[in-house]
């Protein structure tokens, strides 16, 4: 008997008997012909649909195929925060949608993703940003989403380390999240991959979208480097990357696609217990359980398509973190990457059908698709189940830029580096 | 990166702004509304060859264009903004 679903009693068994029951936690599917739905992107955002058109829709002819393995674009890449600390109504539902299944992941995909509500503080260093947090935190409320304002001597409490009394920033408080904190993002991919593998769902790594056969406006598959593979229909979900391939439709976003670098320190003992913003510059940070500082700051600001970023960038975030708490100035940096975002006009991400039939899209995620991987996914698998909108992915259209109806949280306008 | 400003010399990308893709033109103000969206919205988004405005903040103030691969961020070309539109 293989230990299939994992369980402290299988844990024990495996023990005793020399760990030789475990199965891979997916296989390695080849493509068959056809299928129901072919997803294109194996990330987080493209296993999640899988999932949950399996377990939720019962849509099970289902294909998640990658470019490249499992794991190595933004699902890998992030900084691992998960929150639904939103100020705009077609954003709050949405988000606080994707705190819940957070909340339920670990039991309903029997996986261990570290889900850990360590809290998300946002710092404010003068009146003007603690009226905006202010409002921030009554419109959650408003929505049923916990929020606590905090004054500087609470923040004290919980993080007397840093610069309070910066002679330009002064730290005034901060609005917290407590529900928000972070998740194992490496195992958010594995987790749903397995889940989805178990219910059916083939997983083709290594298996590059090069075209979309598209007969009388309607998609009929995907042209990939391992042979046509048929598709009632087709989900978009490789952000960063959701111009080329939407290209192959003939279609033209409102996207560009930029990078956000991310670092991540040598371990220490624990002294960050959440996650923290600074509020006068771009910068964030929480503590791994292995005891590295993971952080990060702003888009370098520029197209790219290079998983890479520049100096300028780097510089700027680590003086975001020393202005903050001067104590990390020491501390050696063991690892940085770049990601790629797939930067909307607006701001916000799309789950839509497009113009072509049978053809739909999950993309513009910006620089926070992670936190909104599970709401995604189920979304995304709403959408091409039943083909309207979820209840909480009304606002995220594809035509929401023709009609004037963007959702622009920052107010920054169509400057895509900006939001 | 670095960017070849044709005042200033070589000078680091920091010094520099990015206002996106150079090929967008505004569309005449009696153009249909569907070009404006267009205009406003929609991108290439290429991979590969890109050519986008930098204006160069904290040196000379010259609108310019420079040509760049999105994919390793390889400088081929800049030139001010005003010698592209005449040209």
């Amino acid at each position: 008997m293989s230990s299939d679903r994992y369980s402290f009693l299988s844990v024990l068994r495996e023990a005793l008997r020399g760990q030789t029951g475990w199965k891979p936690a997916w296989r390695k599917a080849t493509p068959q012909d056809s299928y129901d739905v072919v997803i294109v992107g194996g990330g987080g955002h493209g296993l999640a649909t899988a999932y949950y058109l399996a377990r939720r829709y019962g849509i099970r002819r289902v294909a998640v195929v990658e470019k490249s393995w499992l794991g190595n674009g933004n699902i890998g890449r992030n900084t691992t925060i998960v929150r639904s600390n939103y100020l705009l109504a077609g954003n709050v539902p949405f988000y606080e949608c994707s705190m819940k299944l957070w909340e339920g992941l670990e039991q309903d995909i029997n996986y261990n993703a570290m889900v850990s509500q360590r809290g998300v503080l946002n710092l404010f260093h003068n009146d003007g940003q603690r009226n905006a947090y202010t409002r921030r935190g009554n419109a959650m409320r408003l929505h049923g989403v916990d929020a606590q304002l905090l004054d500087a001597s609470a923040v004290r409490r919980k993080l007397p380390f840093l610069d309070f009394d910066n002679a330009r920033f002064p730290i005034q408080g901060g609005l917290l999240q407590q529900r928000g904190g972070t998740v194992r993002h490496d195992a958010v991919a594995w987790g749903y991959a397995r889940a989805a593998d178990r219910l059916g769902v083939d997983i083709i790594e290594n298996c590059e979208v090069t075209g979309m056969r598209i007969t009388d406006g309607r998609v009929e598959g995907v042209e990939t480097t391992r042979g046509f593979i048929g598709a009632k229909k087709v989900g978009l979900a490789c952000a960063g990357n959701s111009s080329r391939v939407a290209a192959l439709a003939g279609l033209r976003l409102p996207i560009e696609s930029h990078v956000l670098q991310a670092f991540v320190t040598e371990g220490l003992k624990p002294f960050i217990d959440c996650v923290v913003t600074f509020g006068a510059g771009h910068f964030y940070i929480s503590q791994s359980d292995k005891g590295g500082l993971v952080f990060g700051g702003d888009i370098d600001g520029y197209n790219s398509y290079a998983q890479r970023g520049n100096m300028p960038v780097v510089e700027d975030v680590c003086e975001g973190g020393m202005a903050l708490m001067p104590r990390i100035g020491r501390i050696r940096l063991l690892r940085q990457w770049g990601g790629l975002m797939d930067m909307s006009m607006d701001g916000s991400p799309i789950i839509d059908r497009t113009p072509v039939d049978q053809l739909y899209l999950n993309a513009g995620w910006c620089y926070g698709g992670f936190k909104a991987t599970p709401a995604s996914g189920l979304c995304f698998a709403h959408l091409l189940a039943r083909d309207e909108p979820h209840p909480v992915a009304t606002a995220y259209r594809l035509d929401r830029f023709a009609r004037g109806a963007v959702i622009d949280e920052k107010g920054m306008g169509a400057q895509p580096n900006l939001h | 990166m670095r960017i070849h400003c044709p005042y200033c010399c070589t000078r680091g990308v920091e010094e520099f702004t990015y206002r996106g893709d150079a090929t967008v033109r505004r569309p005449d103000l009696d153009a249909p509304e569907a070009a404006w969206v267009d205009y406003v919205y929609l991108r290439d988004n290429p991979a590969g060859p890109h050519a986008e405005y930098w204006y160069h903040a904290a040196g000379c103030h010259s609108w310019l264009v420079v040509r760049r691969d999105t994919r390793t961020h390889e400088i081929f070309s800049v030139q001010t903004a005003s010698e592209v539109s005449e040209a």
